[in-house]
């Protein structure tokens, strides 16, 4: 579970977030939303302990993760950009990663899952932007971690890849985790996501189900009532 | 943090650079051992050539790596791994491959020459200490730089900068301030200021243990009789670990500190 109280960041003049609060107790999917620059990313690096915050308490299964870092132990990060080391193979990636966590991976299976065999003493350099997200999404899933935390994760799937996520994401549902998303992808999101949590200038405007969200806004469709929850902040 | 510096140690082994710092210093002793036939000769001139190029060196790669591996360090900062051993495992790892550089492609040519049966030997290893030294300072002073400037250019400024500083403006500065106070006695100042500047105290380090300190006349003499000793020379070493230390220990803390 995730607590966050009172969460403050600025980046300079730049006030990211104005005092978040959000309570992840029960288990399931979250969707994070918000337009460019609400604040979703910084929230999600505050969790993962990579963004510092100036003020407020943020605590992962019940510890504070000020000056803590083994609590990284029981997250599972996919990042937005997949940037990496340019000079290591995709094998080798794959077995530092499982080295530095100390835990043995299920890394065969995702592997064969996306068809990544072809790829792996390729450089990480020599990939395309969508095999490199694969191989993200490989290195984030192989763990079996209560938390998952997935930034952007269809970003340059092709549709296969895409059912296969999907599938991987209902999966460890079912395992009873806590995961969070963030996509600009609606339909992505109407179709996995049990809550939705809307980021308005840095702080969360909205939280609850899609029904929820859709007899606030009285709009019918999911994407014309995140539409709707944007433009009545304009107005 | 041992397997961060072992994953920063073995990229950078592969790394094409290593190989041609390594060739450098190993055409660089051949040249200077083979042609030049007298081994004195040859530590003097390794000398100026190192106290200048190794904090080049490690100040630029230094600086070129941490930006360089940013997105690596992004991916390990979502690991459960502490902040500060990341950090001081990649310096580690640089620092280590640049002095094992340095340390093999001038020892081979030197063993091959025969070094082991001369009486220079110390004088050489001196010079291997001083430039491992050189290295972990500079190395630990360009990741300061780079931890504090998310800007690319602005960091290889500053490294260049600071390099050009220790290596030629300071030693002009403190000429000048000798000239402009000469009527004073100037020991203790000049002892002092050279501790600020790894560099010199390099320098004088060596040079005093070559024996040619008379070639700095009465300063040579005061250097003398102050670093000859053996509290000198424990107090120039320890002043040179003191230059690890301190930026090493302000890597440790603003790495804590950074947002990324």
């Amino acid at each position: 579970m995730i607590k966050i109280e009172q969460l403050y960041k600025r980046f300079g003049k730049n006030k990211v977030l104005k005092g978040v609060d959000l309570d992840i107790t029960s288990k399931g999917i979250f969707a994070i939303l918000g337009p460019n620059g609400s604040g979703k990313t910084t929230l999600i690096k505050a969790i993962l302990g990579m963004v510092i915050p100036d003020k407020g308490k943020l605590l992962v299964e019940d510890v504070s993760i000020k000056r803590n870092w083994k609590y990284r132990d029981q997250i599972d990060y996919l990042p937005q950009i997949a940037n990496f080391p340019a000079n290591l193979t995709v094998k080798e990636l794959i077995s530092m990663i499982k080295d530095l966590r100390n835990r043995p991976g299920e890394d065969k299976k995702l592997i064969s899952l996306f068809k990544l065999e072809p790829f792996l003493s390729k450089k990480l350099s020599h990939l395309s932007g969508g095999t490199k997200q694969k191989v993200n999404l490989v290195l984030t899933l192989m763990f079996d971690s209560p938390i998952i935390i997935l930034d952007e994760p269809t970003s340059g799937l092709d549709p296969i890849a895409l059912i296969h996520l999907k599938e991987l994401i209902a999966v460890e549902k079912a395992k009873g985790k806590i995961i969070l998303i963030t996509s600009h992808i609606m339909s992505f999101v109407e179709e996995v996501a049990d809550e939705i949590v809307f980021l308005l200038e840095g702080k969360v405007y909205f939280k609850g189900n899609i029904d929820a969200l859709k007899t606030q806004t009285k709009e019918s469709n999911f994407e014309r009532a995140i539409a709707n929850l944007l433009t009545y902040e304009d107005a | 943090m041992l397997k961060i510096l072992k994953y920063s140690f073995f990229d950078l082994i592969r790394s094409r650079w290593s190989y041609v710092y390594l060739l450098f210093y190993l055409l660089l002793g051949c040249v200077l051992l083979f042609l030049n036939n007298d081994l004195s000769k040859a530590v003097i001139t390794l000398m100026n050539i190192i106290i200048t190029l190794v904090p080049l060196i490690g100040t630029i790669f230094g600086v070129m790596y941490y930006y360089n591996s940013k997105e690596f360090t992004e991916l390990l900062l979502a690991q459960p791994v502490k902040r500060s051993s990341i950090f001081i495992g990649q310096y580690l790892g640089v620092a280590l491959s640049l002095s094992m550089s340095l340390i093999i492609g001038l020892g081979i040519p030197f063993a091959l020459y025969g070094l082991f049966q001369s009486n220079e030997i110390w004088d050489f290893l001196l010079l291997l200490v001083t430039g491992a030294f050189l290295t972990l300072i500079f190395t630990a002073l360009a990741f300061n730089i780079a931890l504090y400037n998310e800007n690319k250019i602005k960091g290889f400024s500053y490294a260049i900068l600071l390099w050009l500083f220790m290596a030629v403006i300071y030693d002009g500065l403190f000429l000048m301030s000798l000239i402009l106070l000469e009527s004073y006695p100037l020991d203790t100042l000049s002892i002092g200021t050279t501790m600020f500047n790894p560099i010199d105290l390099s320098r004088i380090l060596i040079l005093l243990k070559l024996d040619i300190s008379a070639l700095l006349g009465y300063t040579g003499a005061v250097f003398q009789k102050f670093f000859g000793t053996g509290f000198g020379l424990v107090l120039s070493i320890s002043v040179l670990s003191l230059w690890v230390i301190l930026p090493v220990l302000n890597i440790y803390r603003k790495s804590r500190k950074k947002d990324f």
